[in-house]
């Protein structure tokens, strides 16, 4: 034993191994403490909604089968909140399954491998007539995101993005047409065979919301923004203190009010010993701000408003952070125009600021 | 034997990092209430060694301005050595420092939210400061599992 541990390439090796065994104890909890390390913060300890949907629903339970949730949480919802979790290991989504299941009697869905086949253009008809109201024209879902702030939850659920690609995965044709069947107790999902539909409309509208795979959303798109530049940097023909003012003026001509000015280290060194050439300009649109803490309550991460004004060796720069960049950390397609719109709001500042 | 053990190590950290990866935030709900988890996230942000420099209380400015809202912060915190050893080394940092955590209220719950740093950590070319937005992540993690 103490000659294997003399030997440095036996003991480095023994090191990792450890290291291993550890992260696989890690790795593979039960799924209850999974459930609390990556759905908690969204769905409730108890799966009572928040952020996302209330998975405790019955009605939820009763029409979903165990390989809808486990591929939900494999691929996610893109550009609706939801984030993939393709990391985790077959083991370990089926054990967040069991403990999701744990929250309702209510009896799974049995899946089917049926795959339908209807009428895409009665479908678009029909999609049109009974669906778009609460899933948009082209499927798209309805507002909100599941995001709940300061504001009552009309709807236990919000009507789902039929065209994403994270939804298509999951959900199979027999889940498609069992739902419309039979309806969601609880919410304004209601068994259309109820409403005179036939079984053959039915089969058209599964059809049709299967073709929304031709056209991926948003993924692509949020891919391209991904790659932007985390800040937004330009430099200064004035000095400091002019810099800072004409920042000021441009934020107050764009309609943001300053909160305040003060130094990048104050509150962090001693006071006085600041690094007095690094300050940071905050500003806010309190309008803007409530519109889009309503979109996404985790958007504070941008806020206040700030621009930072630099000297380096005589050189004044005016940086702000990208929020064309951030916005892609949120998995939030709502996010974008905001996000946009913040963007040209900063450039324009900053532009001004260095005329 | 060092190329060996660096890969070990590399092996051990990517490991660990993608078991930990939740997207480009990191979020957390804590049971307890706004002022009970407020206080236990500052107290916690000061024994893992950081400072904090504000807080920021957004929600009076909406309520001011007579919009509805329930209780929301951002807490700003750093190391004073970290924060200058990155703008030095990573000027286009700046704009994101100091670090922030977005707190408020979700009924009688409380929601804590933080940008994953180990995302910044991409575009950076030290490897010093990749290591150690790496270990702010790690420490954020930690902050937040003691918000309980």
């Amino acid at each position: 034993m103490s000659s294997l541990y003399r030997n440095p390439v036996a003991r480095c090796f023994s090191v990792f191994i450890s290291l291993f065994i550890s992260g696989l104890v890690h790795a593979a909890p039960s799924g209850s403490a999974l459930y609390g390390q990556h759905c908690a913060s969204c769905h409730g300890y108890g799966g009572k909604g928040g952020m996302g949907v209330p998975l405790a629903l019955d009605s939820f339970q009763g029409s979903v089968s165990d390989d809808y949730l486990a591929k939900t949480i494999r691929f996610g919802r893109p550009g609706r909140v939801m984030p993939e979790f393709r990391h985790l290991s077959d083991a370990q989504i089926k054990s967040i399954v069991k403990h999701v299941r744990s929250f309702s009697s209510a009896t799974p869905l049995q899946d089917s491998a049926l795959i339908v086949t209807g009428n895409l253009v009665r479908g678009k008809r029909l999609f049109a007539q009974r669906c778009a109201s609460c899933h948009g024209v082209n499927g798209e879902g309805g507002k909100g995101t599941g995001v709940t702030f300061s504001r009552p939850r009309e709807l236990p659920i919000i009507a789902p993005a039929l065209n994403n690609k994270g939804f298509l995965a999951a959900a199979s044709d027999s889940l498609i047409k069992s739902t419309l069947m039979k309806g969601r107790v609880g919410t304004p999902m209601q068994s259309f065979l109820k409403q005179g539909m036939t079984e053959q409309d039915i089969d058209d509208v599964v059809s049709y919301v299967r073709s929304f795979e031709a056209s991926a959303v948003h993924a692509a798109q949020r891919e391209a923004k991904h790659g932007d530049s985390s800040t937004i940097v330009m430099d200064s023909p004035h000095d400091l203190k002019t810099t800072i003012e004409q920042v000021k003026n441009a934020a107050l001509a764009k309609n943001f009010r300053i909160i305040r000015v003060q130094e990048l280290e104050q509150g962090l060194v001693e006071k006085g010993s600041e690094n007095k050439n690094e300050v940071m300009v905050f500003f806010c649109n309190f309008e803007t701000l409530n519109n889009v803490l309503a979109i996404d309550p985790r958007l504070g991460l941008f806020l206040p408003c700030r621009v930072t004004v630099v000297e380096r060796a005589g050189k004044v720069q005016v940086m702000s952070i990208n929020p064309r960049y951030l916005s892609s950390l949120y998995n939030n397609a709502e996010l974008d125009t905001a996000c946009d719109e913040m963007y040209r709001n900063y450039i324009e500042i900053i532009e001004e600021a260095t005329l | 034997m060092r190329r060996l053990f660096t890969l070990l190590i590399l092996m051990v950290w990517s490991f660990s990092a993608v078991a930990d990866n939740h997207g480009g935030l990191i979020m957390h709900r804590s049971t307890q209430t706004f002022p009970e988890a407020m206080l236990a996230l500052q107290t916690t942000i000061a024994e893992h060694g950081y400072t904090v420099s504000r807080v920021q209380r957004v929600d009076i400015g909406l309520t001011k301005s007579g919009y509805e809202t329930d209780k929301y912060r951002v807490v700003f915190f750093g190391k004073p050595s970290e924060i200058r050893a990155v703008k030095h080394s990573e000027p286009q940092l700046i704009a994101y420092l100091p670090m922030k955590v977005v707190i408020f209220s979700e009924g009688n719950e409380t929601m804590l939210v933080a940008a994953d740093t180990s995302e910044y950590s991409r575009r950076v070319k030290q490897p010093h400061i990749r290591d150690l937005l790496v270990r702010w992540n790690n420490d954020i993690r930690s902050i937040f599992s003691d918000v309980k």
